[in-house]
């Protein structure tokens, strides 16, 4: 427990609860699922039921659990996206989700991508002068670099997209998923970026169905399984159990 | 001690609290760059698809204003005034600014929302970003406008220098338009439907079309119920600074300036407070 102390906090989630109403629509299945609904077929769903842990600096934390059991919604809440409805998540600075796209435009070249995505991410211009080597080295463009980003492949624009965005040293950077792009080569290098954000002073949460990519990149993980923590602790063991539940009888 | 207090002597804040007003400007100030690059690429991204490129920014407004005069023109006879021609296109090149601020501004949050949800920066930067892309195409459009003016037989003159003044008032006027469409649209969704509507009945309202005291002779009060539309007072102060002098009544500059000043305050306040709204849904 002492060592636990005189780690820097970074986030603290407090008594997490969220939950969304939907406009249910659509024929009830069975007359129980009726009784579910609230007036005019408002459906509250209780998507994370009181989520407590905290989250220290240089600690790398995976995210797993089967799909609908709330890893999304936990990550949205802790970026301050989705109000809980009890509870609260304070942090030392504001987290980001590693996630740059949104802010580009295809029609432009890749060149203007990177200044408009450096800008959005906070960047002033000069850094950005400072960094566009760096960003189309990691992602390997240098030939296509003036051509639209419409042109590119999927794969192409992803490589772009995530070179821009971990061109950033975050504070405490959030990976959804962004990790299954590109092939097996950028996948490790980006993989090796994420390890050097966290190293240096960065805590990272990563959320991912491979457990090949929380192994090697997270020392801790946190398991949810429908709205609730089922297991918070060391990789390896989290890891095990999980998929030990996984296994068909 | 609870887990707030523990937090916040940490040095840990709650996720998702709305900064104060006064650290809001100046996180936005400091996204000037990022906000005029938005709008300056995004001018550029959306041309980039047709042929003539970016002189369709030119030519829209023109043909605009050569259908609607013509159109306008007929119909309305010998009611329509003298000096139609120069008049509409003044009114058609202006207005636009204001429309097109109006219904992309509304658009500004609700059409961007992976932006919003991917990325952290005061979201007033978005409507910002519009009203900027807005400004600079009604500047380039600016250099057409004047052409045509010329060629209708109205020289420049020193007068023409009240337009630097006017459209700053202009511009702050427009960018509270933007920032409170902006987030009017985020409450109620179904305004993106009915905007267009308010937009052109404002356009077939303000004068853009007609000469509001030569049509309106006997009806000396419609006259003064107009004098306090602030659209039309920036329509009247151009075609009298840009075409031979029409007197008009040196208050409209008070008039317009509180009306600039007045809508930018209150759209950015309104837009502001409405912060930890933006992206959820």
């Amino acid at each position: 427990m002492d060592a636990t102390e005189t780690r820097r906090p970074v986030v603290m989630v407090d008594e997490l609860h969220v939950e969304y109403k939907v406009y249910a629509s659509g024929k009830a299945v069975s007359p129980s699922a009726k009784a579910l609904r609230g007036p005019r077929g408002i459906r509250t769903v209780h998507a994370l039921k009181g989520i407590s842990f905290t989250a220290y600096e240089n600690e790398s934390i995976g995210v797993i659990g089967s799909n609908g059991s709330g890893k999304s919604t936990l990550m949205r809440a802790m970026v301050g996206l989705t109000p809980p409805s009890q509870g609260a998540v304070y942090a030392t600075s504001r987290p980001n989700m590693l996630g740059v796209g949104a802010a580009l435009l295809p029609d432009l070249s890749g060149d203007r991508n990177i200044v408009l995505g450096g800008l959005a991410l906070g960047f002033k211009r000069s850094e950005i002068a400072s960094l566009r080597d760096e960003i189309i080295e990691f992602s390997e463009l240098q030939d296509f670099i003036d051509l639209p980003m419409r042109t590119y492949s999927s794969g192409m624009q992803a490589r772009l997209k995530f070179a821009i965005a971990a061109s950033k040293q975050h504070e405490i950077l959030i990976i959804d998923e962004a990790l299954s792009v590109g092939d097996k080569r950028f996948r490790e290098r980006s993989e090796a970026r994420i390890r050097e954000i966290r190293d240096a002073a960065g805590t990272i949460f990563l959320v991912s169905h491979s457990m090949t990519s929380i192994r090697s990149t997270c020392n801790r993980t946190i398991w949810l399984d429908k709205g609730v923590l089922v297991m918070d602790g060391e990789t390896e063991e989290v890891v095990t159990a999980y998929e030990e539940s996984r296994i068909p009888r | 001690m609870s887990i707030s207090e523990t937090a916040e002597r940490l040095g840990l804040h709650r996720v998702g609290a709305r900064a104060a007003l006064i650290p809001y400007l100046r996180e936005t100030w400091e996204r000037r760059e990022f906000i005029t690059t938005m709008a300056r690429y995004r001018m550029s991204a959306q041309n980039q698809e047709n042929r003539l490129g970016a002189f369709w920014l030119l030519l829209r407004p023109t043909l605009n204003a050569a259908i609607y005069g013509l159109i306008f023109g007929v119909l309305q006879g010998n009611h329509r005034g003298d000096d139609y021609p120069a008049k509409v296109v003044i009114g058609v090149f202006l207005f636009g600014f204001f429309s097109a601020c109006f219904s992309q501004g509304a658009k500004a949050i609700t059409g961007n929302r992976p932006l919003v949800q991917s990325l952290a920066f005061p979201r007033v930067a978005l409507p910002l970003a519009v009203v900027i892309e807005q400004f600079y195409t009604l500047l380039l459009s600016l250099i057409v406008m004047f052409i045509i003016v010329v060629i209708l037989g109205h020289p420049p003159d020193i007068r023409w220098l009240l337009m630097v003044p006017l459209l700053v008032i202009y511009l702050l006027f427009n960018t509270g338009v933007a920032l409170i469409t902006a987030r009017l649209t985020v409450h109620f969704r179904d305004l993106t439907q009915i905007l267009p509507f308010v937009s052109r009945l404002l356009f077939y309202t303000s004068g853009v079309l007609f000469d509001v005291t030569s049509l309106f002779k006997e009806h000396p009060w419609v006259v003064e119920v107009y004098n306090w539309h602030p659209l039309y007072q920036v329509l009247t102060i151009a075609r009298s600074s840009l075409m031979t002098h029409i007197p008009y009544d040196l208050n409209f500059w008070y008039y317009l300036s509180a009306w600039g000043v007045g809508t930018a305050v209150v759209g950015f306040v309104f837009f502001w407070r409405a912060e930890e709204r933006y992206g959820r849904d």
